[in-house]
């Protein structure tokens, strides 16, 4: 498969723009690049691999903006891109693909993605739009919360932003796109913050050619008849009606709520604290990504986003917190300083254990306030959950694998989960293979939960296909409902590329692969695909609260079974052979975690 | 894993779906295991390097299935396109080959959930478990028995059909299953506790399967009980049912039931617009057919009557109304509740049959048995008249 000199889908360009100098250029991707990575997190891989080993604020290392070729077409759920660099929370490749409408415009601006480079000798802003590039004096913007900023920034387009969490280094610290959209985990905001850039704006008016429009539709049609037909999509209690906050309800009744920083697996007050205690306290607005039908986002009467489900469960459940005003509050405040919700809560937990206390909902708000503002414990406490444990000496406490945390499933109520977490390329991560939709929804068919049969191969196609979605860019959800065989005639569609569900399946598998090239260069390797050792112990908890733990040995033995079926050696190295199989080559030497 | 081959081998044998001992299974984890040794595991071994997939089953298919599924194969000129709502919906079309070399196979399964080869039968896969393999030969028997029918019917009518074509039919009708009847009473209602609504659940969904009114999971039951519809969950099978149902609280204050089944919305609204108590859903067969036997040629909305028609159709009395699956503007829920109101059945457009009852699933049985056997004589008849 190949695109022709007339291009459909991919605008065929991305821009490269050198803080240092600052100065830009508009480049063309090589030939096969686009069909060897299709867009969003795989080319973002692709352009990262090179400076990999670079520390994560080396000037140097670059900061990836990418969409993919179905986005600003008709394309089912396409609005999405993938922010990407290396990870300062983890020392990964650090990535999180983030909705709202930046990757439309950008697309409409004539490009597939930018590249940030170096570092500017002044806060500034980047503006995009159909007339041009321009770098901007941004320092009246300086530790401004998102909020402000937005506003200041209205009329441009949409808008990435970084709030005062990531100008004070923050290591959770997030980018946020179009007010409501978090680009999430792994600390890209902090990385912003090192080039000094405080925001980017980007708008455009050239839509994206699509080659076939009547076959799009036909293939769109595909897609929305089998998410009209999804319970978790758009049932009674999905994620269209309640957002993805409907979780919350069912995780708590399979006793996967982490709850006490992950001491227990369900709450008690989980009935207090639902979605539809949401929707009676504050409305239910919804909204949603530019290009989505689904539109899980949920808002209140004022137009302010409630908080998703990873946030309700980890802000209520995880610190024992029972008021509902808190969370929303514990929310707004990470989307306005710019931090990630999932790493916040949990470092906040981790902190309480260690100092054997229950935090008030005053002690959650202003210890928050105090990390994104760099003062107080919240210094310590911005660094994460893992190394503050470490300064502590109690390690044990830190719920994360690769030193990023755990989001709001208990591994010990779904196997797959619990491998998945451990083997992700960006630290603990629910979305890379998301199992729970098979292990929890039932779909697109039931498996045990409680058992690894299967689950090593499972995962790996999982991963492979998410990949693909990210990259498209689709929005893993809707794949609850459909499946990379509907998706390859929405992309045959749009990119006039004959593909089938087996060429996105190997393209995912490449992508993932790169990951784990770049991983392994820099010193992950097969003992960094761990669980924290409270999921394998026996607790002395007796409460019935908690789920029983995971069989190390079967643990140890899917995960010997997952690197053979992802073509890894024993000790987590990737493979010469595989790599040539897939078209990607290895990065010579590694340094453990550099 | 042995288990696990010996439980599908199982369910297709009671389903009535494949030849016993002929089946094929292959899984895939680190290693790959078949269910048993033959010359054709050889054959099939490859596919699993071209394909993203974990398991692989291929079957004979059972009479009638296998003379239905050869002439198909043999006559379709291309990829089999029955137009009821599980191929509409998921299957998409149904490919064929016409041998079992593997590239050919793996060129169709790299698109679609299965392929049909006159000589050897279903090749079917999944990337998460042998069920979606199950559930995929499954969809296809019932897809291409509604398709064979429907067309026999339609070229009745128009005076197509041939000699050989009317010596088949003859054949495969006497080997399809003899009408169902009810052999015995359901347990009886009002339920008035969650024990007793899940146990009248679990009988009334075995006799649902038993009698082969529905096929692979398909179907879907609910109960209203103290204000709270328990409902089989998404993806269950209806004789399985005893960790799955879902109760969902009428007043939504509990999404637990995330994983009800996909067709709660219909449910809930006929609950509550109908009073009715007790909900059964199955695909028989001859129902789904006739759903589709209109003869109004150029109609406006032709290709879109399951989600558009705004006749007034129906079929021994049953009506028959047009939606789709789930809760689009095109769903069930907007066309069922109001169908079924002063009636106890409906049967929805190349799909399956709703029926409801006020106490205990006697009455939605026995009606969707008699809706079924209804069909059937009345198919007959049209093909005779």
């Amino acid at each position: 498969m190949k695109p022709g000199k007339d291009i459909f889908g991919w605008r065929g360009k991305y821009i490269d723009i050198d803080l240092n100098a600052g100065f830009y250029e508009v480049k063309e991707h090589f030939a096969d690049v686009l069909l060897k990575f299709l867009g969003g997190r795989g080319l973002a891989g692709h352009y990262l691999r090179n400076t990999i080993r670079l520390g994560w604020d080396d000037p140097r290392t670059p900061l990836l903006f990418f969409t993919g070729p179905l986005v600003d077409t008709p394309s089912p759920t396409s609005g999405r891109m993938t922010i990407m660099s290396k990870s300062p929370l983890t020392g990964t490749i650090g990535d999180s693909s983030v909705g709202g409408t930046f990757g439309t415009n950008l697309k409409r601006a004539g490009f597939d993605g930018i590249i940030i480079r170096g570092c500017s000798q002044f806060l500034c802003g980047v503006e995009i739009n159909d007339g041009g590039i321009h770098i901007i004096d941004a320092s009246r913007l300086e530790w401004l919360e998102t909020g402000p900023c937005f506003s200041a920034l209205a009329g441009k387009g949409s808008v990435a932003v970084i709030g005062p969490a990531a100008e004070n280094g923050v290591l959770f610290s997030n980018i946020m796109v179009d007010r409501r959209h978090a680009a999430g985990r792994n600390g890209l905001g902090l990385v912003m913050a090192s080039k000094n850039l405080k925001y980017i704006t980007v708008s455009g008016t050239r839509k994206t050619r699509v080659f076939d429009p009547e076959k799009l539709k036909k293939a769109n049609e595909d897609v929305f008849r089998l998410t009209a037909a999804s319970p978790f999509i758009s049932g009674k209690f999905g994620i269209s009606r309640f957002g993805t906050g409907a979780l919350y309800d069912l995780m708590d009744s399979r006793g996967m709520t982490p709850t006490d920083n992950f001491k227990k697996s369900k709450f008690s007050s989980a009935r207090e604290m639902n979605a539809f205690a949401y929707k009676k306290r504050y409305g239910s607005g919804r909204t949603g990504c530019s290009g989505c039908h689904i539109r899980c986002k949920h808002i209140d009467r004022m137009g302010n986003s409630l908080p998703e489900f990873e946030t309700m469960s980890h802000f209520s459940a995880l610190l024992l917190n029972r008021d509902i005003g808190i969370v929303a509050e514990a929310n707004r405040i990470c989307n306005e300083t710019g931090m990630d919700t999932i790493s916040a809560a949990a470092t906040l937990s981790c902190y309480a254990e260690i100092s054997g206390k229950t935090l008030s909902g005053r002690n959650i708000i202003s210890l928050l306030t105090d990390i994104a503002k760099g003062q107080g414990e919240g210094i310590e406490l911005g660094r994460g959950s893992a190394r503050y444990a470490e300064s502590k000496g109690r390690s044990e406490t830190a719920m994360t694998v690769k030193g990023q945390e755990l989001s709001a499933y208990d591994p010990r109520g779904a196997y797959g989960m619990a491998l998945a977490f451990a083997v992700s390329t960006r630290g603990a991560c629910h979305l890379r293979a998301y199992p729970i939709s098979h292990e929890i929804l039932r779909k697109p068919v039931a498996t045990d939960r409680f058992s690894f049969a299967g689950k090593a191969r499972i995962i790996k196609i999982a991963e492979d296909l998410n990949a693909a979605a990210d990259s498209l860019t689709a929005c893993k959800f809707v794949f609850m409902a459909a499946s990379l065989e509907e998706y390859a005639g929405v992309f045959s569609a749009v990119t006039g590329v004959e593909t089938s569900a087996r060429d996105l399946f190997e393209i995912g598998e490449r992508i993932c692969y790169n990951e784990r090239i770049m991983n392994f260069a820099n010193g992950f390797d097969a003992a960094d695909d761990i669980l924290p050792d409270r999921f394998f112990r026996k607790d002395a908890d007796d409460s019935g609260q908690t789920a029983r733990p995971i069989d190390k040995d079967a643990f140890l033995k899917t995960l010997e079974n997952y690197r053979r079926v992802r073509g890894l050696t024993g000790s987590g190295r990737p493979d010469p052979e595989t790599a040539k199989k897939l078209d990607l080559t290895l990065i010579p030497d590694n340094t453990k975690h550099g | 894993m042995d288990n696990l081959f010996q439980h599908y081998e199982q369910k297709l044998a009671e389903s009535g779906i494949a030849e016993t001992g002929a089946t094929l299974m292959g899984v895939l984890d680190a290693d790959l295991e078949w269910n048993r040794m033959d010359p054709l595991c050889k054959k099939l071994t490859p596919l699993f390097d071209c394909l993203t997939i974990n398991s692989l089953l291929l079957i004979v298919p059972a009479e009638p299935y296998r003379s239905i599924i050869r002439f198909l194969a043999e006559t379709s000129h291309g990829p089999i396109q029955p137009q009821d709502c599980e191929t509409r919906t998921f299957l998409h079309d149904i490919p064929v080959c016409r041998d079992l070399n593997p590239a050919a196979i793996s060129s169709c399964l790299q698109i679609r959930k299965g392929v049909v080869t006159p000589d050897y039968g279903i090749v079917t896969h999944g990337s998460v478990s042998i069920e979606q393999a199950f559930v995929s030969c499954s969809s296809i028997c019932f897809a291409s028995f509604v398709k064979f029918f429907s067309d026999y019917l339609s070229l009745a009518a128009s005076g197509g059909l041939t000699g050989p074509h009317r010596r088949l039919f003859e054949k495969v009708w006497g080997l399809i299953d003899p009408m169902p009847e009810m052999d015995s009473t359901l347990l009886e209602g009002p339920f008035q506790t969650e024990f007793e609504v899940r146990t009248a659940m679990m009988e009334a969904g075995s006799a649902t399967v038993k009698k082969r009114l529905v096929d692979s999971y398909f179907g879907n039951i609910s109960y209203c009980c103290d204000e709270v519809l328990y409902i089989s969950q998404t993806g269950s099978s209806l004789d399985d049912l005893e960790h799955c149902i879902d109760p969902c609280p009428l007043d939504e204050s509990s999404c637990a039931s995330m994983t009800a089944s996909s067709e709660l919305p219909a449910h809930f609204e006929v609950i509550k617009q109908t009073g009715a108590r007790a909900i059964l859903h199955g695909h028989p067969k001859f129902a789904v057919i006739l759903s589709m036997d209109c003869r109004i040629a150029d109609c406006p909305i032709k290709g879109e009557c399951y989600r558009k028609c705004d006749r007034d159709r129906s079929v021994c009395g049953v009506p028959i109304v047009p939606g789709e699956v789930g809760s689009g503007p095109y769903g069930l829920c907007n066309t069922i509740p109001k169908a079924l109101t002063g009636k106890s059945g409906v049967i929805v457009y190349g799909h399956g049959v709703f029926t409801s009852g006020d106490t205990d699933f006697n009455d939605p049985f026995r009606r969707l048995l008699e809706i079924e056997n209804g069909c059937r004589r009345e198919y007959l008849k049209r093909v005779e008249e």
